[in-house]
């Protein structure tokens, strides 16, 4: 799988002659599917339930997006990537669309060939450890074993707040969240580093869940969001304004239940939102109702937030950061208009 | 008589048109790679996508849970991890084959063995370890065995020694040389000197005489007494860095990880498996004629396998013994799925994401591979000429 898609990346940019450069909405309208690039699993995030169906809030970055295109959140292939797959996966066209918990870096913006199309999670580094340490702070870690997963910026943060807290550490690195999870579970280290929330989602996945705290300490930014590939402005504005459309469904009290009913509000700002004026569907070369099949079919972002990782799931997260702007968090879309 | 007349234009002659096929050819291959390599620029470009090599100069800024030179994840570079891949896949390489070539022989050797016993549990060995698949190999021995060990708080340890196990690896203690050891490694270097050069004698001397010299225990005692001296005369240089648990893991000692453990298992248990039975079909290509001669002419069962069987049997085993450790060399890269720092792991894994320049690593590590391969072979093949028919 994974030398497969090295394979295919290089391949692929060998023997292309040329690139349609804006093809990608018009590729998965005619195609009929979108191809989305997801997790092999994390609570909350992406993962599949015992039916096989997939849920979580990456997932519904997915939905939303084939909600504009296609008008029907069933018409998805999901693609599970690990983390040292995904940006192959993306770069060689393999998939459409990346929504994998990725964090946001100036490296990956501007010299992998890939744009950040927006934030859908606000995260942040911490540590995940043992009831029976007795650690209360990250700074208590000095000589600790650490588990990772491989290629990512856990990698990187963890050797600057140790080298800034001149502290020694020790890594194992996996491949993927179980992998990791079990090097945890079963002793191989003390400590499991990764974004807050996935260790909040990682914890139900232990055998014995409250044997483990997450630490208070953050010791990063990360701003994970869906990816596109650079040089489709077309593509990526379509999934730009998807994650803004649940945004600022959210700030206008627009959900999935009443977005009916509210087709017929007076609200000059709602009846654009529902694709009753305006631009509507035109410049983004999408259907007229395509916001409204996004809030129809996956629910303005506090429903997907509740839904998967908030009050309405095991993972039980606050909305902390991800509030919106006027709520206490840094969730803020431009108006649409 | 007049020259016949030249009835075919050049163009129409055998040679030249050999030679003519074998240039359009080489231009046809060589335009091939062209346009591909050209191609694969213009598109990394066109899609913003950064090329070149220049990524190994900058800073890494990541650990590596094993490292044979001196790695800091502040200070080192790209190109650094390269090496510390590179090493640790040389190290796991180097140790399997060894390993794996004793564990073979014996148990191949231990198949034909008359005694019905080790005869059977040798096949079983066999029939087990050479029909499964390499990776659930790794996964057995590293989540289903060493994960049961204790944490490093409940230590097994070696009586009293300082020599401890758990979950986190095998801890011994770190040797420090001090001032004076360089006496002890001559002396080491002289007793092999030695060895060999008694070795060079009591052969000469057994063509002489027919007189056999005990070579084995006067070597053995040589490198037994001459260090033990040295070390002695130097003033006892060198001194053991106890491990000691300090916090949550043991500080100083040397510690083997449980990846290194578990992967080193699984490749020479498997590989051994299969080198038994090349070395099985070896001694059994050798005709049971020369047994019976060794056997007539009095030699013991011991001497007629050293002296007569294995010379002969090594002629089909070295070919096969080859291809073996090339695979053994190829297998290593599974260590990524156990989390191993491997050259697949470290840099075609954690440094290519880092960097995303999956064409230029990618590239490296085919080479390295390729290298490694080409080496062994060229060994080996030197190797197998050396050894054999020689007709005189």
């Amino acid at each position: 799988m994974k030398k497969m898609s090295f394979i295919m990346v290089a391949v692929f940019l060998m023997i292309s002659a040329s690139l349609a450069a804006a093809g990608t909405l018009d590729e998965v309208k005619k195609r009929g599917q979108l191809v989305c690039g997801v997790s092999t699993g994390l609570p909350g995030f992406s993962i599949t339930d015992e039916k096989g169906v997939w849920h979580g809030i990456d997932v519904d970055g997915c939905k939303a997006v084939a909600a504009a295109v296609l008008g029907d959140v069933s018409k998805i292939k999901y693609v599970p990537l690990n983390s040292k797959e995904r940006f192959t996966a993306l770069q060689s066209g393999e998939i459409d669309l990346l929504v994998r918990g990725t964090t946001w870096t100036m490296h990956r913006d501007t010299a992998l060939g890939m744009n950040f199309a927006g934030v859908n999670y606000y995260d942040g580094q911490g540590f995940l450890v043992k009831k029976s340490l007795g650690v209360k702070s990250a700074k208590e870690l000095n000589g600790a074993t650490f588990c990772i997963q491989a290629g990512t910026t856990t990698e990187l943060n963890l050797a600057d707040y140790f080298a800034n807290n001149k502290m020694k550490y020790e890594t194992v690195v996996f491949d993927t969240h179980d992998q990791t999870a079990a090097g945890f579970d079963t002793g191989r280290c003390d400590c499991l580093t990764s974004d807050q929330s996935q260790l909040y989602g990682l914890r139900t996945h232990l055998k014995d869940p409250a044997s483990a705290v997450v630490l208070p300490d953050v010791i990063s930014k990360e701003p994970l969001g869906p990816v596109v590939r650079q040089g489709d402005d077309g593509w990526f504005n379509v999934v730009r304004w998807s994650l803004f459309a649940m945004l600022n469904a959210e700030e206008m009290g627009v959900t999935s239940a009443n977005v009916d009913e509210m087709k017929k509000s007076d609200n000059p700002a709602i009846r654009r939102l529902v694709g009753l004026e305006g631009d509507k569907g035109g410049s983004l070369n999408l259907p007229d109702d395509w916001s409204y099949q996004i809030i129809k079919q996956v629910g303005n972002y506090a429903e997907s937030f509740e839904r998967n990782v908030g009050q309405d799931s095991p993972l039980k997260i606050a909305r902390g950061l991800n509030a919106l702007w006027n709520n206490g968090g840094i969730q803020y879309a431009p108006p649409m208009r | 008589m007049a020259k016949p007349e030249e009835t075919t234009v050049w163009w129409n002659q055998a040679h030249n048109r050999a030679l003519m096929f074998q240039v359009l050819l080489g231009l046809a291959v060589a335009l091939f790679f062209f346009f591909i390599g050209r191609n694969a620029l213009h598109n990394l470009e066109q899609r913003g996508i950064t090329t070149g090599f220049a990524f190994l100069g900058q800073k890494a800024g990541f650990g590596i849970s094993q490292s044979l030179i001196p790695y800091s994840e502040v200070g080192s570079t790209f190109g650094r991890t390269f090496v510390v891949g590179l090493l640790n896949t040389l190290l796991v390489s180097a140790l399997g084959i060894v390993c794996a070539t004793i564990l073979g022989f014996t148990i191949g050797v231990a198949r034909l063995s008359s005694n019905w016993l080790i005869a059977k549990l040798a096949s079983i060995y066999i029939e087990i370890f050479r029909n499964l698949p390499l990776l659930l190999q790794i996964f057995f021995w590293y989540f289903a065995v060493l994960r049961t060990l204790p944490s490093p708080r409940n230590s097994m340890q070696l009586g009293d020694w300082a020599f401890f196990l758990n979950i986190r690896g095998v801890i011994i203690p770190r040797p420090i040389y001090e001032q004076g050891f360089g006496l002890v490694l001559a002396a080491l270097i002289i007793s092999f000197a030695a060895m060999v050069f008694l070795k060079l004698w009591a052969n000469k001397q057994q063509e002489k005489t027919g007189q056999q010299f005990p070579v084995l225990l006067i070597s053995l005692a040589i490198l037994a007494v001459v260090p033990t001296v040295a070390y002695y005369a130097a003033g006892t240089p060198l001194h053991w860095e106890l491990p000691e648990l300090k916090g949550f893991n043991f500080q100083g000692g040397i510690s083997i990880l449980p990846e290194l453990a578990a992967l080193l298992i699984a490749l020479t248990v498997y590989t051994a498996s299969l080198i038994a039975e090349i070395v099985r079909s070896g001694i059994l290509s050798v005709s049971h004629g020369q047994t019976e001669a060794a056997r007539a002419l009095g030699l013991r069962q011991g001497k007629i396998l050293r002296l007569v069987i294995i010379p002969q049997a090594m002629r089909v085993i070295i070919p096969q013994m080859t291809s073996q450790y090339l695979n053994l060399v190829k297998n290593s890269s599974l260590a990524t799925a156990i989390g191993y720092p491997d050259l697949v792991s470290v840099f075609a894994g954690t440094t290519l994401n880092q960097t995303g320049q999956a064409i230029e690593i990618i590239a490296m590590t085919m080479a390295v591979y390729l290298t490694f391969s080409l080496t062994i072979s060229f060994f080996m093949n030197w190797y197998n000429a050396r050894s054999m028919m020689k007709e005189r």
